[in-house]
């Protein structure tokens, strides 16, 4: 069990809804969530197919401990071709939506075709339907969320959803669970929106099963110990969230500022999670109001934060002076850092409105970054702009276009094409901070060289939760490495990626990893799932996984040469901290990295090397 | 102090349970006119299905329980009090004298006056003997006809059902439980009980009963309207009535019910009523009879309290009730009715059989009605007892009268 | 001396292990929808909220079969499955809340704090939930409202 064994097929073309059992060899070699969904996905799509086409599938899938009582076992991930990569997309959202999916029964949906009109799916345990969403196109998350609970009567039904961003064609929008819990990147929603798909309604009342209760419960209880006893799972996170890496990363010289110009930011103190805990002058209370967990998580890392009453952003929009999922890491970085603001209360409001329309704060605000560029060089002007003074460090330019872009209005529709399609259009495509279409996260790959190396391998397009390699570089776990040394990196790379995607697979969080290596996660699964896992087992299954992803990538037509950096991070020197002087030694890493990965030196799986994974 | 409670229902036996706590050293004298050990009427639903055996429906399973306590329980039936000489006149011409009285003789079925109404077969459903009857008779295929879809009525087919018979039910009200649900409601009930293949006659009236004399369903039931219904077995769930007939002459105030005051005790000293027989004060400041469990068990404690020498005062009954019919739960509270000058917001959903409707006045909540919902309902109850002001979570229920759970714990856990 | 749950809301993330723990007790798997404990979220405050075993008692004195009873250890009043006909007035009685109907089993659930060893407070991982003597709960601030409710107040004996 940990498996429903059951899997949703809903056909849009079709409106038609129907179960079918999952597919169990699979399973065994999949696991669940990012790898059970990307076999299917290489089983029924086209590498090549347009992403918003109707051809395109999307897979809402759980892992085997969604929705169980292991700590963080609340996660589902969406699969399919990303809108904004052309690449295979997995985008791993929190919440409670993945468990609620979980408890009425189902594995994964798998969304195919397109409709003619507004559809939401409504899915009661068992019975699931395509239902007409007239009524709810044109609304927000949060306005689509208490709709369908009330329509429904089923305050305790969870609910997946686009915004307008999604309806609109922003080419980065997200999909959005439980109000602020998102599958961010690559451009999943973008993918709903194109399948007329405005919501996932979930209520499940059947429960999960797992295969060895006892022996679970043990695994279960043990590794929440480690949690617990961890000063980053236990403490550090729970206190400050993802955000106390703010000014970690900014001394480390590796905290990409305006377009990656700097790597530095000299506001970083203003929006670090010090100062979202520390009190206001005006009101007396901090911006963080709470931590949140998400499903079935003994961490909490999540933010609750409201805005200063007295704020610009708020004062003229009440609405918006409520308690909402505030500022995690890599938003504060790229609405605040990489545009050069460092107003806390403005970087709140614009993670607000993308939560609210459903858009990916990370390519929104990397995106309002590069447009920035493009503002101070007078390739852009206040004629493209629609008047806004686009200038690094405004937050005024920031919410306004957070505004536009979340409805799909004026400039607003540009900055929804991303930073690369953004750049390209006027002339500039060497000032998109992307990889394969996808901007980079919060680290910079000239502070960080085994980063920089995570960032051009990652199968979604530039990504850091791919490969965490920050753990070791800045953070030592498991073990420290120099980050500003190239020299064993490969190895490292492969190993995060390896076994990310195995926790990718399990419905965990890859936060535990902080915590838990795969020998404390095994044995989780082993309880849940029949089959007998070990951590050599799951490593394994990481790396077919990753194999299996790159070589759908390569059949969409990727090659060796999108394997690289914008020739900011491999040509212009990091300008100040320790990094000064550095570029990023992808030269060196990255042929290193094929040869462990049994890849040939175009970077194709060797025949070798997809005969001992059994792809 | 010798205690005489007449009545061995729920209120009757809390009362009995009161006192002896209340009182370690009084004389304690239940009495019940039906021969088995008191029990619940509630439970006879579940008896009917064979859920339970007779002893499951006894309110208190201890063979010994009366004794233990001791309380002396006797089969016997009063015919008549007087106050004055304070005695109880039993059936057999025995009296027993008391010092402090209760009456809780609850309630009995009333039999529409028609031709027929007499005829074996056609049987209410109110005591044991009437189950053991029905179960005798409701043999699974056969026709049964059930007149009146009120509360009893409803929970009674529910237990038909299971049984496997074919019950068609005939209700003069424009609605299936129309004391407990609006039109709205009762409708869904009615549209509900067409998908599980039971027939609902609303806005008809049973005109006759005949005997056909015929081996199979040998009953006719007529109708005011339509062709007859065949029947092996009518039940009779038309509606109860106080039994306060016996209280003629004794100078104890009725009305509906007896009336009493809020230590629930009658208009004559040292006589006190509680249960369905007594009409006492209600939530909202008027003088009811609520005859449910909660407020037969409430009576039953207040008015013990009172008899024992304590100062225990009644805030008043609420109406509500809770329904499963054939598989639809449905749920009523205080003034589902609606208040003048007050506000009400409603959702409906048919095709899952799902309501709700709340009554405001004012900030606070008075009254509710859900269909298709279990999960905490009893919050409704405590919104609207402890008349607790709701402030922002009044609008937001106007928006989403669902989220009632939310609303409470809002407001009563600050 | 008996010991109650205590409730601190300021501690509790919204994690939902309680509910998962009292579903895996009592029902033998992870299913919050038959959880005895229900966490609210009012976005800003989380609120554990269960059964404050009250002297009251609404559920058990409503109970027409006399399928709840107190159990003498713990103080908890605990539902017999074995007499539970599924009547429901006992989940209209409690004006809490904290009785419900299991549509499943045809009968009410509620919690029993677990026979002494309470299976929320044991997986909450921050303390929001603890099993702790009864005088040193905050348990007061929910039965003042049990007072409110309560049909029969001021009982004030001679």
């Amino acid at each position: 069990m940990g498996w429903t064994r059951k899997v949703l097929r809903v056909n849009l073309s079709k409106g038609t809804c129907a179960s079918e059992p999952l597919n169990m060899e699979w399973a065994q070699k999949y696991l669940g969530q990012r790898g059970l969904a990307s076999r299917y996905l290489v089983e029924e799509v086209n590498p090549k197919v347009d992403p918003l086409s109707p051809d395109n599938k999307m897979f809402f899938a759980t892992g085997p401990l969604t929705g169980t009582a292991a700590s963080t076992g609340g996660r589902y991930s969406v699969i399919t071709k990303g809108a904004l990569t052309n690449a295979i997309a997995c985008s791993n959202s929190g919440g409670y939506f993945g468990a609620e999916l979980k408890m009425a029964g189902w594995d994964m949906v798998i969304v195919e075709g397109k409709a003619k009109k507004p559809v939401y799916l409504l899915i009661q345990d068992d019975k699931a339907e395509v239902r007409p969403a007239d009524h709810l196109w044109g609304k927000s998350v949060w306005e689509t969320d208490a709709l369908l609970k009330s329509e429904h009567h089923e305050p305790q039904m969870r609910i997946s959803a686009i915004g307008r961003a999604g309806e609109s064609g922003v080419m980065y929008a997200c999909i959005v669970n439980d109000l602020h819990r998102a599958a961010g990147r690559s451009g999943v929603g973008a993918v709903m929106g194109s399948k007329n798909l405005k919501a996932l309604a979930v209520r499940g009342t059947q429960g999960v099963k797992v295969h060895d209760f006892p022996k679970f419960m043990q695994a279960v209880t043990a590794g929440k110990k480690v949690l617990a006893a961890n000063a980053v799972t236990g403490q550090g996170l729970p206190a400050y969230g993802t955000q106390v890496l703010m000014n970690v990363i900014n001394e480390t010289g590796a905290l990409p500022t305006r377009n990656h110009r700097d790597v530095q930011f000299e506001g970083a103190g203003r929006i670090s999670a010090e100062a979202m805990r520390e009190k206001r002058v005006t009101d007396g209370k901090a911006n963080l109001v709470r931590n949140q967990a998400c499903f079935g998580c003994t961490i909490a890392c999540g933010r609750i934060s409201q805005i200063d009453k007295t704020h610009f952003t708020v004062a003229n929009n009440p609405k918006y002076w409520g308690a909402q999922g505030g500022l995690e890491y890599e938003a504060a970085w790229a609405l605040g850092a990489a545009t050069g603001v460092a107003d806390l209360e403005a970087l709140t409001y614009a993670n607000y409105l993308c939560n609210e329309q459903g858009m990916d704060p990370i390519t929104f605000g990397t995106t309002v970054g590069a447009a920035m560029e493009l503002f101070e060089m007078g390739v852009l002007t206040t004629k493209e702009t629609g008047g806004v003074e686009l200038k690094f460090g405004s937050a005024e330019a920031l919410t306004k276009l957070a505004e536009v872009t979340g409805m799909g209005e004026g400039f607003g529709k540009e900055i929804g094409l991303g930073s690369k399609r953004l750049t390209e259009k006027y002339g500039h495509p060497e000032l998109s901070m992307s990889v394969k279409g996808q901007e980079f996260p919060a680290y910079d790959g000239r502070g960080i060289q085994g980063i920089g190396l995570a960032y051009a391998t990652s199968n979604r397009g530039a990504c850091h939760l791919r490969g965490y390699t920050i753990a070791s570089e800045i953070l030592g776990i498991p073990e420290k490495t120099d980050p500003l040394v190239s020299a064993g990196k490969a190895g490292l790379v492969k190993a995060f990626q390896d076994a990310t995607a195995a926790v990718d697979s399990s419905g965990l969080c890859v936060f535990t990893t902080f915590a838990w290596t795969l020998d404390d996660i095994a044995p989780q699964i082993d309880g849940a799932c029949e089959g007998g896992w070990t951590a050599a087992r799951l490593l394994e299954m990481g790396e077919r996984i990753w194999n299996m992803e790159r070589r759908f990538n390569l059949d969409a037509g990727f090659t060796a040469k999108d394997d690289t950096l914008p020739k900011r991070l491999l040509k212009e020197a990091a300008k100040t901290g320790p990094a000064k002087g550095k570029v990023n030694d992808l030269g060196k890493m990255l042929p290193e990295y094929y040869k462990l990965r049994g890849w040939s030196p175009e970077g194709v799986p060797t025949n070798e090397t997809v005969t001992r994974l059994a792809l | 102090m010798r205690y005489v409670l007449i009545g061995a229902g729920p209120a009757g036996v809390v009362a009995a349970e009161t006192l002896r706590k209340a009182d370690p050293g009084g004389d304690i004298l239940l009495l019940g006119d039906e021969p088995e050990p008191p029990y619940s009427r509630m439970a006879l639903p579940y008896f009917l299905v064979g859920t339970i055996d007779e002893a499951g429906t006894y309110l208190r399973k201890s063979e010994t329980h009366y004794d233990d306590l001791g309380i002396t329980f006797r089969h016997a039936r009063a015919v008549r009090i007087d106050p004055a000489g304070k005695t109880v006149a039993l059936e057999g011409g025995e009296s027993v004298a008391y010092d402090r009285l209760m009456i809780a003789t609850g309630s009995r079925t009333q039999r529409p006056p028609i031709p027929g109404i007499d005829l074996p077969g056609v049987h209410p459903c109110w005591t044991l003997a009437d189950s053991r009857e029905i179960v005798r008779r409701a043999a699974p295929d056969s026709r049964v006809v059930l007149m009146g879809a009120g509360f009893i009525g409803c929970i009674v087919l529910e237990s038909l059902i299971k049984r496997g018979v074919k019950p068609t039910v005939v209700e003069m009200a424009d609605r299936m439980v129309p004391r407990m649900m609006n039109a709205a409601a009762g409708g869904l009930i009615k549209k509900w009980c067409a998908t599980k293949g039971i027939e609902v006659l609303t806005s008809t009236k049973v005109t006759a009963i005949e005997d056909t004399g015929e081996a199979r369903d040998p009953l006719r039931v007529l109708l005011d309207r339509g062709a007859p219904l065949r029947a092996a077995l009518v039940v009779v769930a038309t509606g109860v009535r106080p039994n306060i007939a016996f209280l003629e002459g004794s100078g104890i105030e009725t009305d509906f019910g007896i009336r009493v005051d809020s230590h629930l005790k009658s208009s004559v000293d040292d006589v006190y009523a509680a249960g369905d027989v007594a009409q006492g004060p209600d939530f909202m400041g008027g003088w009811s009879v609520h005859a449910i469990q909660p407020t037969a068990v409430e009576h039953g404690r207040i008015a013990a309290l009172n008899m024992a020498d304590g100062n225990a005062s009644y805030q008043g009954s609420l109406a509500m009730n809770v329904l499963d019919t054939a598989g639809l739960v449905s749920s009523s509270f205080g003034q589902w009715q609606g208040v003048e000058s007050g506000e009400s917001v409603e959702r409906m959903d048919e095709a899952r059989f799902r309501y709700t409707r709340l009554e405001f006045d004012g900030e606070r909540l008075v009254g509710a009605i859900c269909l298709g919902r279990t999960d905490q309902i009893g919050m409704l109850r405590g919104l609207i007892q402890s008349r607790v002001r709701l402030g922002d979570w009044k609008a937001r229920l106007m928006e989403d009268p669902q989220r009632i759970s939310e609303a409470y714990v809002a407001s009563t856990h600050k | 001396m008996l010991k109650s749950l205590h409730i601190d809301p300021g501690k509790c993330t919204l994690c939902m292990q309680c509910e998962m723990a009292c579903s895996y007790e009592n029902e033998g798997l992870f299913n919050p929808a038959k959880s005895r404990i229900k966490v609210f979220d009012f976005h800003d405050r989380f609120v554990p909220y269960t059964c404050t075993q009250c002297a009251e008692a609404w559920c058990m004195s409503a109970c027409p079969v006399d399928a709840i009873s107190v159990d003498h250890a713990t103080g908890a009043k605990v539902v017999s499955d074995d007499l539970c006909v599924g009547c429901k007035v006992c989940t209209i009685a409690c004006p809490f809340g904290t009785v419900n109907y299991n549509h499943d089993t045809g009968k009410v659930i509620k919690c029993d704090l677990c026979g002494g060893q309470p299976a929320c407070a044991e997986a909450c991982p921050t303390g929001a939930i603890a099993y702790v003597d009864s005088d040193w709960t905050g348990y007061d601030k929910m039965r003042r409202w049990a007072g409110k409710t309560d049909s029969g107040a001021a009982q004030a004996h001679a």
